[in-house]
């Protein structure tokens, strides 16, 4: 049997920032989690995906990671994605202070 | 010190047009990503978790005022204001935007500094004792040798897509403050019985993964054989390793999979073609190269005013006991500006430290720095008059602290708060034990002691051959670090023994507390460093006090 899907976003980088962002539902990439899709569906994840790929001009790496909904929207489950939506935890760089 | 021939300006100048290029060819959609991630590795450009970061190589760690400047410049132009001194001596910028990054190119080659093979599967940075020239244990400097073999390395046509990295490291001096014995290829400086001043090979040592010590693979190497030497090893290892697994794709793997033996004659083999082909063209080099590091020419001066402050000032008298180290001159001292003040990060410099270390180099030390694999900034060359005066200014550069060599003086990799690949933060781990020790001041008492940690298996920490080596790991979607102890860098090399299961981020901190005042316990008297005590009495007294509970369990079931 396989493994139960569990909710996911696609993300990636930015191609001229480097900077961490989400695909969102209306095909916009996003630097806010919060305004994510967030995907229930494996078969609309895949999908998504590669629709992702096909961006590959102003994005960088894109992947599918876990999430789970929230209060304002998608949130992180896994700590490293935690740190991909605030930055560093040794300074106040990032979007912890710049979103 | 060395200074760019027009053959080096050239080459520099061709490559960042060419990366220019390549930069605007991807930003203008021509080149794919797939296309463009080898070019940028090359220049040293990776993708982080947050950022593009930029690796720049600073050869064998040597920088003069003017490299630190320019450095501090495009921390300053292109960056948040600081750099990141890592382990292998480079310096990283972790926030580059890509359109900047061929005007960051420009800038260093302006200061003689580049990028070329920071990453990718090529001959990196070459490596070298911090030390190099100025210690008084030392048989020749290395740093000849070392240009050499980045002049050799650099562009090398043979060797541009070997199975994997390859990491080279010489030390001039019996003592190895450069880690060679967890290099690709380690090479020391030896004298054989004739009293002939030559290398010992040492092949196959890394970390990793696979964590080895590297084998001797020659025992005496004739200087003027250096680099079909070295050709002969780099070539039996392009042809013979492992190109199906990354996993074992290292020379380590290779050299362990094969036998040294069968290794040494390989490389026996090829070295006499090697040789013939070389035609003298390497020793030409080597004697455009050798004057350009010759010594600097050792100034005298009044003494008294240092020997007075020496001894009244218990803050200077600390300074001087700790982050200084003998020079080959009476009169001189070696100094490290620890870049370590508890609850730092460690390796980062801001642009206006580097300027104030500028300085300091260009007034009292013969303007030469080192970068020191411990993460650290070296002035090797200082008359011991200018003492006083230096530490005033690191003092008010807040760089004055007195911990080198010390608990708190902390290797960390930058884990996951910037390292794709990490499995769990570094940073704080290092920032928190280094403020807890603060707290306690012990860390004086408690003498010589090297603390080293990774955020993923890579072990760019050495945590490996940390005295206390800490690894963080993912376990189950909670970060975990995993204690070692009793691993060496130095000559006495030894691979750390892992201590048990690890302990949370919450843990972590008064865990290595538990384990320095077991040492506090168990060391015969205040002269026994942690690592001869740990030699002395093993793992067993140091487990107990990481697991008291364990322990109790044992009881409770016997
Ligand atoms: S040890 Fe791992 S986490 Fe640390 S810098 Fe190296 S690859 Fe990144």
């Amino acid at each position: 049997m396989s493994r139960k899907f569990t909710p996911k976003v696609v993300t990636a980088n930015d191609l001229l920032e480097g900077d961490v962002i989400w695909l969102t539902e209306d095909d916009q990439w996003t630097r806010h989690m919060a305004e994510a899709e967030l995907i229930v569906d494996e078969a609309h994840a895949q999908i998504r995906l590669l629709f992702a790929e096909g961006q590959l001009a102003h994005i960088v790496g894109p992947y599918l990671a876990d999430a789970q909904a929230g209060e304002n929207g998608p949130e992180p489950t896994h700590f490293r994605e935690t740190f991909r939506t605030r930055g560093p935890s040794n300074y106040a760089h990032g979007k912890q202070v710049e979103a | 010190m060395y200074t760019y021939s027009d053959f080096d300006r050239a080459f520099i100048n061709a490559r960042n047009a060419q990366f220019r290029a390549q930069v605007e060819r991807r930003i203008d959609g021509s080149l794919t990503e797939d296309e463009f991630r080898p070019l940028r590795l090359m220049n040293g450009l990776y993708l982080q978790l947050h950022a593009y970061m930029l690796r720049v190589a600073i050869p064998y760690g040597t920088l003069s005022s003017d490299q630190m400047r320019g450095l501090a410049f495009i921390a300053e132009k292109f960056d948040k204001g600081y750099g990141h001194f890592t382990t292998r001596q480079n310096i990283q910028y972790n926030w580059p935007k890509l359109k900047d990054v061929p005007d960051i190119l420009d800038e260093l080659a302006k200061v003689q500094l580049h990028a070329i093979q920071t990453s990718g599967n090529t001959i990196r940075n070459v490596t070298a004792d911090h030390f190099a020239g100025a210690s008084a244990d030392e048989l020749e400097d290395p740093r000849p040798y070392a240009e050499l073999i980045r002049q050799w390395s650099t562009d090398h046509p043979e060797f541009q897509f070997l199975g994997r990295k390859f990491k080279i490291a010489v030390s001039g001096s019996p003592t190895d403050r450069a880690v060679t014995k967890a290099h690709d290829i380690g090479l020391r400086m030896v004298k054989n019985d004739a009293g002939d001043v030559g290398f010992e090979v040492i092949v196959g040592g890394g970390l990793g993964r696979t964590p080895m010590e590297g084998k001797v693979i020659r025992e005496f190497l004739p200087k003027g054989d250096l680099l079909p030497y070295l050709e002969s090893v780099v070539a039996v290892y392009n042809l013979l390793g492992r190109r199906d697994n990354k996993y074992k794709a290292r020379i380590k793997i290779t050299v362990h999979e094969n036998g040294l033996d069968k290794y040494r004659e390989l490389v026996e083999a090829e070295f006499p073609h090697r040789r013939a082909a070389f035609n003298g063209i390497d020793q030409e080099l080597l004697d455009q190269i050798r004057p350009q590091f010759k010594s600097p020419y050792f100034t005298t001066a009044p003494k008294a005013e240092f020997e007075k402050a020496y001894a009244k000032d218990p803050v200077f008298r600390s300074f001087v006991d700790t982050n200084t180290a003998t020079h080959r001159n009476d009169d001189y001292a070696i100094v490290t500006i620890s870049i370590k003040k508890h609850g730092a990060t460690p390796g980062d410099a801001t642009a206006e430290q580097m300027r104030v270390m500028a300085d300091l180099a260009e007034e009292f030390g013969h303007n030469e720095l080192r970068i020191s694999h411990e993460q650290n900034v070296v002035l090797p060359h200082v008359h011991k008059a200018h003492l006083p005066a230096i530490f005033a200014r690191l003092q008010q550069a807040d760089l004055a602290t007195a911990n080198v060599g010390l608990a708190s003086d902390i290797i960390a990799c930058p884990g996951m708060d910037y390292c794709a690949l990490a499995t769990a933060r570094s940073i704080p781990v290092a920032q928190e034990l280094a403020e807890r020790f603060d707290a306690l001041k012990l860390e004086h008492e408690v003498g010589e002691l090297k603390i080293k940690i990774s955020g993923c298996i890579n072990a760019c920490g050495h945590h490996h051959v940390g005295h206390i080596g800490i690894l963080g790991l993912d376990r189950a979607g909670v970060e975990n670090y995993q204690v070692t102890l009793g691993g060496d860098g130095s000559e006495n090399f030894a691979i750390g023994e892992r201590a048990g299961p690890g302990f949370s981020y919450a843990e972590i901190v008064p865990a290595i507390e538990r384990v320095i005042k077991a040492y506090l316990e168990e060391r015969e008297d205040d002269a026994e460093t942690f690592i001869e005590t740990y030699r002395r009495v093993g793992m067993a007294p140091f487990k107990a006090a990481l697991y008291p509970d364990a322990d109790k369990g044992r009881k409770h079931a016997a």
